[in-house]
């Protein structure tokens, strides 16, 4: 049992409470910064795995804007526990279903999972931004540009939505 | 990131390190409270704070004093523990950026090589960017939990104004990135020594980032957070106590580590301009270091405070319409140019 | 409409160049002025320690005055009291009786003299009124107090200083507006 092994344990075990404290939470703001506390113990197995790089643009990128926004929207919404409308049976079912899907699946990869090949912490340099950028622009820089494709859409989806309404035209010829 | 590896001496080296760095800081914030209202004094042709002690000295003690013995106020409907957190975030985060900046080379302490630099992580301004952007953490929480809808608004802009901001700042960075090479502050403070200051090669980026930085402490003219004629006081309008005192020390935390930042990124750090340490002793070069980006430092600090007693505050659609129409396009040009300059000069 | 005087400006509504629509030149200006400020004189001054003198037409606090022995000027006549549009002064009289010729100066004198200076508003009709030169006002104002009834000052804190007694405390008391008055 040494050091990393110990600090492995305490990160799991805070990603693990986190994200379930998320879940049962009642109040959405609450829910929100437990998120954020599993985004922390997730940059700290990063660091583990010796790529501070993706930690701490996991911790700008996810904890530092991406949640920022979710809170901005979830604070403005002002829900409360009794505003929340009660979700009707077949939602339920819905969810129990799409839910168990995915414990089912987590499950089977986990079992499929070659145990001989678990990553090693403290070794390695896949994670330093050198080794990564190497990668993502000459083995993967095709998924790379389609990925940010996908993005500038859905920005350019976000400033259509997001417009002003143009005052309807009375001439509809112009 | 070696932890099992670590000996004991190297622990308490850092220990003293990260004490030294911290109450280093601690007070070089209290003493800018002063330097705040004796810069907007003299700017304003009024005197400043002179009653306690020697030309006012002791005005910092005396109003973190005064905060002490002020009522502590919870709002009762406000979360509590939430209420709280606000505060320590914003603290924690003002100080923890601290950990990467190089104070100065290092220093021969009997025999001892001691860098003066907390610690050198390959991604160190990126730590800094992450820190700051977590900043904004404390003013939300706050203003929400104060149950408050002034606080609440002013949390929501300190948010929205901080992602904004980010954005032109970390644009303005890469193009910085692209010349250095590097994301370690050590690195890029060494590289300075040998050749020009950063600002030679990035004067559109310095000014980007010196803007940015100004909107992420949530000074004036970006200090829409707290704009007190529209606000009353913003995120901290419900906070009274000691609890308002870390917010307002935070901001001065925050504006001496984003002066150190600059001074580091774009004006050669601890380097003395024309002058080549190498002459020196170890330990004389790491003071007279340490001494000159103080220097650097204060220059910024006191630019800061010019700025607040000038300029007066944006409306928040010129806020918006200079972060994402101007701040932004301008920051990306400024990273193409930078990378055909590189490109085309390599 | 033509204008009456030419300090009319017309505001300049033309769209802005491209250097005005930077700023930049225009907050590099502003800052400098902001700058030249630190070196102008400051105009505060440290006030306990320093006091800026009072102007000579200044009307502060009441006094009563007395004559070169020491004998109380006022007879009691309350033309101070009708002159007095605030209705701050309240005077009773009393006979002088044989053997306190020293005290006062005439036949009649106020025994009891009190003016509200929450009332006062130090407008010197009193002053003007005072055909004996018995009342004056000094150099000085009420100090702050927490009662109210402490601002009703009676005859013994309205009364100059004795000028046998205590000399310097009657010429300090005495001040620039006596010397005004004796020389009308």
């Amino acid at each position: 049992m040494n050091i990393s092994t110990i600090v492995f344990l305490l990160l799991s075990l805070m990603a693990v409470g986190s994200a379930l404290m998320m879940i049962i939470s009642k109040n959405p703001v609450h829910s929100v910064l437990w998120l954020i506390l599993v985004f922390f113990a997730i940059s700290g197995h990063y660091i583990l795995l010796n790529a501070q790089f993706l930690a701490v643009v996991n911790i700008i990128v996810y904890a530092g804007a991406i949640m920022v926004l979710f809170l901005f929207v979830v604070m403005l919404m002002n829900l409360n526990a009794d505003t929340e409308p009660i979700k009707n049976y077949r939602m339920q079912l819905v969810g129990i279903c799409t839910g168990g899907t995915l414990l089912l699946l987590l499950v089977l990869i986990t079992n499929r999972m070659d145990v001989e090949q678990l990553v090693e912490t403290n070794a390695g340099n896949a994670g330093l931004i050198k080794n990564l950028g190497m990668v993502l622009f000459k083995q993967y820089v095709l998924p790379f540009e389609i990925s940010s494709v996908l993005f500038l859409s859905a920005m350019i989806g976000a400033v259509v939505i997001g417009r002003k309404e143009e005052p309807i035209d009375q001439n509809p010829n112009s | 990131m070696y932890l099992s590896t670590i000996d004991i001496s190297l622990i308490l080296e850092k220990l003293i390190l990260i004490v030294v760095v911290v109450s280093a800081s601690l007070v070089v914030a209290m003493y800018t409270t002063f330097a705040e209202r004796k810069v907007a004094a003299v700017l304003q042709d009024r005197r400043g704070p002179n009653r306690a002690g020697p030309f006012g000295l002791l005005q910092p003690l005396a109003d973190g004093l005064k905060l002490f013995f002020k009522e502590e106020i919870i709002p009762n409907l406000s979360s509590k523990f939430l209420f709280i957190l606000g505060p320590a975030l914003a603290m924690l985060t003002a100080c923890m950026t601290s950990a990467v900046i190089p104070w100065g080379d290092h220093i021969d302490f009997f025999g001892r090589n001691v860098s003066l630099q907390i610690a050198d992580v390959n991604i160190g301004i990126l730590y800094v960017f992450g820190v700051v952007s977590l900043g904004v953490y404390g003013i939300m929480i706050g203003g929400w939990a104060s149950n408050n809808k002034f606080s609440l608004m002013g949390g929501l802009r300190a948010a929205s104004q901080i992602i904004s901001y980010e954005l032109a700042m970390g644009i303005s960075l890469i193009a910085l990135l692209m010349i250095t090479g590097t994301l370690s502050l050590k690195e890029m403070v060494v590289q300075q020594q040998g050749g020009f200051w950063n600002i030679v090669y990035q004067p559109l980026g310095f000014l980007i980032f010196l803007i940015c930085s100004f909107a992420e402490c949530n000074r004036t003219p970006f200090d829409l957070p707290e704009a007190e004629n529209e606000l009353i006081g913003g995120y901290h309008t419900e906070y009274s106590s000691m609890k308002l005192g870390f917010y307002l020390f935070s901001e001065y935390i925050n504006m001496f580590i984003s002066s150190v930042v600059m001074s580091t990124l774009f004006f050669g750090g601890y380097d003395i301009p024309f002058f080549d340490e190498s002459v020196l002793s170890p330990n004389v070069a790491a003071i007279l270091g340490i001494a000159a980006l103080m220097t650097k430092t204060l220059i910024f600090i006191f630019l800061f405070m010019w700025v607040r007693w000038t300029i007066p505050r944006f409306r928040y659609d010129q806020l918006m319409h200079l972060g994402w129409r101007i701040l932004i396009p301008l920051a990306l040009f400024n990273m193409l140019a930078t990378g055909a300059g590189v490109l085309y000069f390599n | 409409m033509s204008t009456l005087t030419n300090k009319a400006k017309a505001v300049d509504r033309s769209p802005m160049s491209f250097m005005e629509k930077m700023y930049l030149p225009a907050i590099a200006k502003g800052m400098m002025i902001t700058f030249s400020h630190i070196f102008k004189k400051k105009p505060t001054i440290n006030y306990p320690e320093k006091q800026r003198p009072f102007s000579p037409v200044f009307r502060g606090l009441q006094i009563l005055n007395r004559d070169e022995e020491g004998r109380e000027n006022c007879t009691a006549c309350g033309l101070c009291a009708v002159a007095c549009p605030a209705e701050a002064i309240t005077m009773e009289g009393a006979e002088r009786l044989p053997g306190e010729e020293h005290l006062y100066r005439e036949e009649k004198y106020a025994a009891k003299y009190e003016i509200n200076m929450l009332r006062c508003i130090f407008c010197g009709l009193c002053e003007e009124a005072c055909p004996k030169d018995a009342i004056y006002l000094s150099e000085t104002f009420a100090p702050a107090d927490y009662q109210r009834k402490q601002f009703v000052y009676n005859k013994q804190e309205l009364l100059i200083p004795h000028p046998k007694e205590n000399p310097e405390a009657y010429q300090k008391a005495l001040g620039n507006r006596a010397n005004k008055a004796t020389s009308n």
